[in-house]
């Protein structure tokens, strides 16, 4: 059986995590690779690494980062932020990501999912969508959730898949950093709406909230960060949790 | 010990690279007959798609070489699928060493298509791919499967059962990502570099 995904997110800044990792047993807890790799021992089905560098000094150290990732990392990566361009995504890939996340630009120029789906395969590539309820209907929203835009999310969602990604990967902005649960009603109509692989993201605080989001948000993986860096949660406790719940993880 | 990955359009090989760097193994990425026969073990690697690899695979004449190849050779993902002997992706023919079809998950059923994720194998019947690790998931990442038949030497289940991994004389395969399955599929590499 295909199992539920849980998948750490990690934010890099200039070739560094962000956002405070408490790990006392690391030598380094802003050393995404050593981090990483700790996940993937931990039983992470997957890794998401997010450039959050608005500098081209910084986006050269990300490319190097990602080559050092897939070196010592032995499970599936995805990699985003600031990929506007076909010419971004080759260079990540080949050193070694397994998916690209895709936001923003898709949204300005929805025509980049076709093309980099034409060029690198449906299953590389994840579009990352940011939305906010705003007098009883979703918007999307770009550039970290501060710019609302006139799409609505699910005929976004819908369109997406269309347009050939391979996953997505929704937050709901109203719940990111709540730790009051995932958008569960959200999820489980994105999940009727389309075929594709749907990643929870936003909400996350306490190991129910993951049971939730697969039984009710219908979810396909769930995505945390804090609660893993602050080791609120550790990745074993919660699969043990999980399949205690009848919920099907690795 | 020399290993060759075979080095033609399709995908990203330097995630096979690094899995065998992790296994202390420095393989070469090589399109070279003469260096590629050499080796003491092959692997084919593949992402993409069918019928357009085959077509490349055909203009450097690969599709004659690699059936010819005597050394242990390991098919990955499209790699496996392209030493079938057909395959319903471009509808092509293809290297015809596994007599079997490779055919597209019916889209109709209630599960997603692609069959992305990690999954479990079963009936394995093969020492490579048999091992004593408990943890028997490995990862996945096709819209396109072979189906069981007298070659396949793991299974798995998605929508209907598959073939995980395929064996004939010399030659090995497998549908999912070893190189990406964390120590169960580091286990298969070793195995097969060990053979």
């Amino acid at each position: 059986m295909l199992k539920k995904r849980i998948i750490p997110c990690l934010d890099i800044k200039n070739g560094r995590t962000v956002k405070g990792v408490n790990f006392v047993n690391i030598r380094d807890a802003g050393d995404p690779v050593e981090l990483g790799a700790l996940y993937a021992e931990q039983g992470a089905d997957e890794l998401v690494f997010l450039d959050i560098t608005a500098t081209n000094e910084g986006r050269k150290t990300f490319k190097e980062l990602v080559k050092d990732i897939a070196k010592h990392l032995n499970i599936p990566f995805t990699v985003g932020g600031g990929i506007s361009h076909v010419e971004d995504v080759a260079p990540l890939l080949y050193a070694g990501a397994d998916k690209v996340s895709i936001n923003s630009s898709a949204v300005k120029r929805p025509e980049l999912i076709d093309e980099l789906v034409a060029e690198f395969g449906s299953q590389c590539i994840v579009a990352a969508i940011d939305a906010r309820y705003v007098e009883g209907k979703w918007i999307v929203h770009t550039h970290g959730g501060s710019k609302p835009t006139d799409k609505e999310l699910f005929s976004w969602a819908k369109e997406v898949e269309q347009r050939g990604a391979g996953e997505i990967l929704f937050t709901s902005m109203d719940h990111d950093g709540t730790k009051q649960g995932f958008a569960n009603e959200a999820l489980s109509q994105m999940a009727s709406e389309v075929s594709i692989p749907i990643i929870a993201s936003g909400g996350a605080g306490t190991m129910p909230h993951f049971k939730d989001v697969f039984e009710q948000g219908k979810a396909d993986a769930a995505l945390a960060a804090s609660i893993f860096h602050f080791k609120e949660i550790g990745i074993q406790e919660l699969k043990k949790y999980l399949k205690d719940n009848h919920i099907a993880v690795r | 010990m020399k290993t060759a990955i075979i080095k033609y359009n399709a995908g990203n090989t330097q995630s096979v690279i690094y899995a065998l760097e992790r296994l202390g193994i420095t393989p070469i990425l090589t399109n070279n007959f003469d260096e590629i026969r050499a080796a003491d073990k092959v692997i084919f690697p593949g992402v993409g798609e069918a019928s357009s690899t085959m077509k490349h695979l055909q203009e450097m004449k690969l599709d004659q070489l690699i059936p010819s190849l005597k050394q242990p050779v390991l098919g990955i993902c499209l790699g496996m699928q392209l030493m079938c002997k057909y395959s319903e992706e471009g509808n092509v023919n293809c290297l015809n060493i596994f007599d079997c079809e490779v055919k597209k998950f019916p889209t109709d059923a209630s599960e997603k298509v692609p069959h992305m994720g990690w999954n479990t194998l079963y009936n394995t019947t093969q020492p490579w791919i048999n091992n004593d690790l408990e943890d028997k998931h490995v990862y996945f990442v096709h819209s396109f499967y072979a189906p069981v038949v007298e070659e396949t030497v793991a299974s798995c289940d998605y929508i209907l059962p598959f073939s995980a991994a395929l064996q004939k004389d010399n030659f090995y395969a497998t549908q999912f990502h070893p190189e990406k399955s964390a120590a169960q599929g580091a286990k298969i590499i070793e195995n097969f570099i060990k053979l």
